[in-house]
């Protein structure tokens, strides 16, 4: 093949891509499982979660837990977009023949994954834009107006949303039907929500679930946020005592080249068993 | 291997741990040409089409469709192959004309989605979500996935499980009409009277192997008639080349009329039936 026979290739492929984008939105909320259990559950825990807490001071800090939940719901929010979404409708797909249809289709297969990256970036925009808007609202979360800030929760969202829409790809070969396969992915977000910060103060946590929880992007995508989110005179609230973007930065990397390989290895268009 | 045939297997072989799914499978399909296969369940027709079209891959001997080698399917290859699989339920939240245009966008030359939707007769429906579709209708809109892409060549896997009479004539009627384009097409059903109706020949799968393949009015050691009437309260029947010597001398051993006389020309069903049993006799021979 020569490079421009190449080029073309790459050229469809990113335009059928995009060209799934709608379909796949529309799949996404319309499934009322789906919309309720991605889209709308983070708001909903957001509110229950936030109003529950509102009063509630953090050490002294001026910071009320509200706010530092609502950095970490702005975190899960991510999780909640691309791993449990894809997790659980790419298994239900490939039960009910949706890959099987596509996989006999001229449709590169490439494509069908950019059509799910942009059903993701889409949807954790709105829900994001929700998130923040209910914060401002109801919990007294302020809007970052520094560019700093605002790079800040432009990369960590970009990384973080592709780490886990390839772990999502790659976890989609776990359940091994597509009904039940929730029962499979949602305990995986709990856990982590519940070890990274959320629910909790992260620096409250005992010591063994804080290194457990590092070894997952999770902690270090509610720890950005907050950075976002939280005057800077938090950072003294952390563990370590400052933000470690640094660090963030290379654990997501790492976890994209992790994601990129296992779901390059483990994914699969049709139920086990074909073939 | 020629490419007069659009469809090619020679000696295609399968096993799935133990069980051998395909025991050396050889099948041409002329271009143009609509070839039915039939077999009873867990045959290997699936298996066999699932490996033309590219899903499985086979243990050994060789295969093409349209000149390539379906264990090595590119884009271009298919963009000329027409899949209708068993019992779809996909894409229940998109409606029918959003499906039929998406896939259209697949193809390099697709034909055009109004068109096709109206081909299958759901041009009322195209604003109705896939999910809430009746099974006939499901499953034209599958048959109009199928054809989307203008296909070469067209897979059609239990097309009409699910029709009621009418819809089915009707499917065959746009069967009909893209053979005269000059589709080639492998059907798969166990409707005898569609294969008759669709099919130029047939081929019989049993146990992994061709057993018969044919004309669908030749197929078979087929007699040409059978002579059924009662007897003790009893249905009996006779397949004969001669009925109507079998009737004179059936007529001897009653006083009067024979009680619910009937002879009717065998159809293929009656052919399949017997290939069917004989195998299954040849078998038990083998085991016992």
């Amino acid at each position: 093949m020569n490079s421009t026979r190449i080029r073309t290739l790459q050229i469809r492929t990113i335009t059928m891509g995009i060209g799934r984008v709608g379909i796949e939105l529309k799949q996404f909320f319309r499934d009322r499982e789906s919309a309720v259990f991605n889209f709308l559950l983070p708001m909903i825990l957001l509110v229950i979660f936030g109003s529950v807490f509102s009063g509630q001071d953090l050490g002294g800090s001026g910071i009320t837990f509200s706010q530092y939940f609502v950095a970490g719901m702005i975190a899960s929010g991510i999780l909640y977009t691309s791993f449990q979404n894809l997790a659980i409708a790419i298994p239900m797909e490939r039960e009910d023949g949706t890959l099987k249809r596509l996989q006999g289709t001229p449709l590169p297969p490439a494509a069908f994954f950019v059509g799910k990256i942009g059903m993701v970036f889409v949807a954790y925009i709105a829900q994001v834009t929700i998130l923040i808007a209910v914060g401002v609202l109801f919990f007294g979360t302020d809007i970052p107006t520094t560019t700093l800030a605002i790079f800040t929760f432009i990369w960590v969202s970009v990384l973080g949303l592709i780490a886990f829409t390839l772990l999502g790809i790659a976890y989609s070969v776990v359940p091994k039907q597509g009904r039940g396969a929730a029962a499979l992915v949602t305990p995986v977000v709990l856990v982590l929500q519940f070890t990274s910060g959320v629910f909790f103060v992260f620096s409250d946590l005992p010591q063994w679930m804080q290194s457990f929880a590092s070894l997952f992007p999770l902690k270090w995508l509610t720890q950005a946020m907050r950075s976002v989110f939280l005057p800077d005179s938090a950072a003294a609230m952390e563990v370590s005592g400052s933000w470690e973007l640094g660090m963030t930065a290379i654990v997501l990397v790492i976890w994209i080249i992790l994601g990129a390989l296992l779901a390059t290895y483990f994914f699969r268009w049709t139920p086990r068993g074909e073939n | 291997m020629a490419n007069t045939h659009a469809i090619s297997a020679l000696n295609v072989t399968k096993t799935y741990g133990d069980f051998t799914a395909l025991a050396g499978v050889s099948l041409q399909v002329a271009s143009g040409e609509c070839l039915a296969l039939l077999g009873p369940n867990g045959a290997g027709k699936t298996t066999l089409t699932e490996i033309l079209e590219g899903y499985r891959k086979r243990d050994g001997g060789e295969a093409e469709v349209l000149g390539v080698d379906p264990g090595k399917a590119t884009g271009a290859w298919r963009a000329k192959i027409g899949i209708v699989l068993q019992n779809a339920s996909d894409m229940a939240d998109l409606t029918v004309e959003e499906t039929i245009k998406q896939f259209a966008r697949y193809y390099p030359n697709p034909a055009d989605p109004e068109h096709v939707i109206a081909a299958v007769g759901l041009t009322e429906k195209s604003r109705s979500r896939n999910g809430k579709l009746s099974g006939g209708q499901r499953r034209r809109l599958d048959v109009a996935l199928g054809i989307i892409g203008n296909p070469d060549v067209l897979f059609l896997d239990e097309p009409t499980t699910g029709f009621d009479p009418e819809a089915r004539r009707e499917f065959w009627v746009l069967i009909e009409r893209l053979k005269s384009e000059g589709t080639t097409i492998l059907l798969t059903t166990h409707y005898l009277d569609e294969a008759q109706y669709l099919a130029d020949r047939v081929a019989v799968i049993a146990r992994g192997r061709i057993v018969a393949q044919g004309s669908p009015d030749s197929i078979g050691h087929r007699s040409d008639a059978i002579v059924g009437w009662s007897e003790d309260g009893r249905e009996m029947s006779f397949p004969t080349n001669e009925p109507t010597a079998f009737i004179a001398e059936l007529g001897l051993r009653f006083d009067t009329e024979i009680p619910n006389l009937s002879v009717r020309r065998t159809s293929l069903e009656d052919a399949y039936l017997e290939l069917i049993a004989q195998d299954r006799d040849l078998n038990a021979g083998e085991q016992g």
